[in-house]
């Protein structure tokens, strides 16, 4: 029974006891500003694990999301500077966001090749193609309201955390609710029983790279207005950042389970742990093997929990 | 070995989960040269006794002797270290490697840590001709057929000087020749002074094979059945299957006559992989009609064509008379036609999604509320209302469906397809590793289903329950339909006349 309760609420245990530990000996942790600046700095991979769970979910992988988040800002940048449009530059970097999702969903659904590899080859043409489009330099932005999208408040906190909250919130619902959501998790948990079951698995397979794409050149976006820029070289290893989130969060990487509350607590548990750091001064190299020995701690903790069959 | 004890030897082995006790003082012994069958309902503890034995479990109390001396198994290195192999239906092979890699396994002939190619071919061409195999040692494993790999996984065995071969239910996915050969080779082995412990489900085989049973329930032993060979077959069989279920079981399949109506499945010119020509059939409003034949036959193919998991070239399909086009599962389902696929676990369940979700799966897309959100209030009552029909044994809807029963699992598809309104089953081995009482259960839910009009197609290699279901016997051989037979024509001999190959080939 206790071992029930363990499975539906460990992780936020986990993410209560850190918060108090912070709380009591970090100093500064519970400060507003700092408070603030955590939620901040966590939304752009909380955004982006919202689809990373459907596509971890559905047994599958995706390595291109870092390189789509600079890319879908260098997008942006490029096309505002040529239209003089903010419209224009988002929808750009929107649609060419869906399009990297579309060819990663075609290339894994339809031909079966394997996601790792789709996603890897796809997360080097796009980054090369981020630098080939800003020709390897910042792209300086000059429309003052698109800069909002990123820094602008909202009762009393960045528009960016209210939007990562949004998607927190639409994409748990589609999971649990809707049945797009739950033939995902079917998917990973069986793909051929899925299939022999009606569940349309080419479909949702290629939806949920779109979406995951989708997303991703959302938080590039969002990324750019923070920046006032579209660099070729952010998000760099911001892939494996949002995977160890999910991973973090219970999601198993062999499909099939999976659930939003867990993939929040595993966002911020990753955030408070690297906001704590910064706060003890903590060199950032270190920050590095801190975030890898905490992911594999939180894999063989949750190997040790597991019933043994 | 002093001599006169026995080769192997329970005594009151004991062994509990928790609170759940898998076994109960279970003593028994199999003498060098014997051939005792384990039987069985699933959860009557074959399962932890053989794990016992492989030395994956360690027994609470009780011992297991080898020759007359007290053994203590932490690991299956050190069961087979005492010479005893559990051969189980998954096998332990790699199928990358060779023949002969997969043979010496662990212990390649080696000369100063390189591997030596010639007597590690010459060591794997001695097993394979004790097997009978004649295949090149160099053959890529995974290029084998499934009995020829359960051969290599014997020879494995062999390799490491295994006195006592236990088999977990060897033959559920092997042809018939198949059978027959590794028969052949079980007694050859048992000849040879091996001991072996034989579990099945499969009653056939406990007279083609054993020359003893014992008969576990409940985790205990109930009784144990000699000289198999000199005993009056049927109504030793009978006495078996009262001490499995410890109930009278006059007839598992309760076939009962039923009104027979217009066509409700017609096959037209049918063309794709697996037929050899374009095949005909029909089934009735309410009729059962069971199609055998043998493993390679053509059968799961055909399922497979009419239900849109395999692409047909050519023919057509109807249903209630009117042509349906049929290009994927999804359709075959829209069009009333529901498949419960040959491999449960693969092609089945979801195995670590709910009972609950695994029952409505299907039909959850057309039970919406508002039209997109899911219904939650009708995937409850849905799941509990098959719950409780289906006696679903399960301790919770929450439950992941990988912790129920092979037979509960195969309930929980069927409530899947009861869920739909549906006009055509298409059973394919709807009992294999199913044991007897829930067998009966799944035969008189599939009889309820044909007497409110549906249509069944029932694939199975199991003789017995062919002949006791169908209203009418087709039988399958080499890709067409060979014959057909109505129920009272149909008797064991005809139909296995007309499932052989015209010619018959070798084995290997």
């Amino acid at each position: 029974m206790s071992n029930r309760l363990w499975h539906r609420a460990g992780m936020l245990l986990v993410l209560a006891l850190l918060y108090a530990c912070c709380a009591a000996f970090v100093p500064h942790f519970t400060s507003w500003t700092n408070t603030e600046g955590l939620l901040l700095s966590v939304a752009t991979v909380g955004m982006v694990s919202c689809t990373m769970l459907f596509c971890l979910a559905s047994g599958n992988f995706d390595l291109s999301v870092g390189s789509v988040v600079a890319c879908s800002g260098v997008v942006a940048a490029v096309v505002m500077q040529r239209s003089d449009s903010v419209l224009a530059g988002v929808l750009a970097a929107l649609a060419s966001g869906a399009f990297v999702g579309l060819v990663n969903g075609l290339v894994v659904a339809r031909l079966s090749i394997n996601p790792l590899i789709t996603t890897l080859a796809t997360m080097q043409i796009v980054r090369g193609f981020a630098y080939i489009a800003s020709q390897g330099k910042a792209v300086s932005i000059a429309h003052e309201p698109f800069f909002e999208l990123g820094n602008a408040y909202w009762l009393g906190l960045p528009v960016p955390v209210w939007m990562c909250a949004g998607f927190f919130v639409v994409f748990g619902f589609l999971l649990s609710r809707t049945v797009f959501g739950r033939d995902t998790l079917a998917i990973g948990g069986n793909q051929e029983a899925a299939h022999l079951a009606g569940i349309p698995v080419v479909r949702t397979k290629i939806a949920i790279f779109v979406l995951q794409g989708l997303v991703a050149a959302f938080a590039g976006i969002v990324l750019a207005a923070r920046m006032t820029s579209g660099q070729p070289k952010v998000a760099e290893g911001f892939e494996l950042e949002v995977i160890s989130a999910c991973v973090l969060g219970g999601v198993s990487l062999t499909g099939g389970v999976g659930s939003m509350g867990a993939v929040i607590a595993g966002v911020l548990i990753m955030g408070i742990v690297q906001n704590a750091m910064t706060l003890l001064n903590v060199e950032p190299f270190w920050q590095y093997v801190a975030r890898g020995l905490i992911l594999l701690a939180a894999v063989l903790f949750d190997r040790l929990r597991q019933p043994r069959a | 070995m002093p001599p006169h004890e026995p080769l192997l030897a329970f005594e009151s082995v004991s062994k509990s989960f928790g609170a759940v006790r898998a076994l109960t003082g279970v003593s028994f012994s199999i003498a060098a040269g014997e051939v005792r069958a384990l039987l069985g309902e699933n959860g009557a503890g074959k399962s932890t006794l053989l794990k016992a034995l492989s030395g994956a479990h360690a027994p609470d109390s009780g011992a297991i002797r080898i020759g007359g001396a007290t053994q203590r198994f932490d690991s299956t290195q050190d069961a087979f270290r005492a010479g005893v192999a559990v051969i189980y239906q998954e096998l332990q092979l790699v199928p990358e490697l060779s023949v002969a890699e997969n043979l010496l396994l662990g212990q390649l002939p080696a000369r100063g840590g390189l591997v030596d190619p010639r007597a590690r071919d010459a060591r794997a061409r001695e097993l394979l001709a004790r097997l009978g195999l004649s295949i090149d040692p160099g053959t890529r494993l995974g290029s084998l057929s499934l009995g020829q790999r359960q051969m290599v996984e014997i020879g494995k065995a062999l390799a490491r000087g295994a006195r006592i071969l236990a088999f977990d239910e060897p033959t559920s996915s092997l042809s018939r020749r198949e059978t027959e050969r590794l028969f052949e080779l079980i007694r050859e082995l048992a000849a040879s002074g091996h001991a072996i412990l034989y579990v099945t489900h499969r009653m056939d085989e406990v007279f083609a094979v054993c020359g003893s049973a014992t008969v576990l329930r409940d985790g205990a032993l109930v009784r144990t059945f000699e000289c198999l060979d000199h005993a009056p077959r049927a109504s030793v069989a009978a006495e078996i299957v009262r001490a499995m279920v410890g109930r009278e079981l006059s007839d598992v399949h309760g076939w009962s006559p039923r009104d027979i109506g217009a066509p409700r499945l017609e096959l037209r010119a049918l063309e794709g992989h697996g037929l050899a020509a374009p095949l005909n059939l029909d089934v009735r409003r309410g009729e059962i009609v069971g199609l055998f034949g043998l493993v390679g036959a053509g059968r799961t193919e055909l399922l497979r064509l009419v239900y849109g998991a395999a692409r047909s070239s050519g023919g057509r399909v109807l249903v209630d008379g009117r042509p349906v086009g049929i290009r994927s599962p999804r359709d075959a389902i829209a069009a009333g036609i529901v498949l419960a696929p040959e491999d449960r676990k693969k092609e089945g369940i979801v195995p670590v999604r709910s009972v609950l979700e695994n029952i409505n799966l299907s039909a959850r897309r057309r039970n919406l509320h508002l039209g997109t959100l899911l219904d939650r209030t009708w995937e409850r009552d849905n799941a509990a209302l098959h719950i409780q029909q289906l006696a679903i044994k399960t301790p919770s809807p929450a439950t992941p469906v990988r912790n129920l029963s092979g037979g509960n699992q195969q309930k929980v598809i069927l409530a899947r397809w009861l869920s739909e309104s549906i006009k055509v089953l298409l059973l394919d081995e709807p009992t294999r590793g199913i044991d007897v009482g829930a067998r009966a259960e799944i035969y008189r839910i599939v009889q309820e289903l044909a007497k409110t009009g549906v249509a069944v197609l029932l694939v199975s290699s199991d003789l017995p329950e062919v002949l006791g279901l169908s209203d009418r016997v087709l039988v399958m051989r080499e890709g067409r339909i060979s014959q057909e037979l109505a129920r009272r024509e149909a008797g064991e001999e005809v139909v296995l006349q007309h499932a052989l190959p015209a010619s018959e080939g070798a084995f290997a």
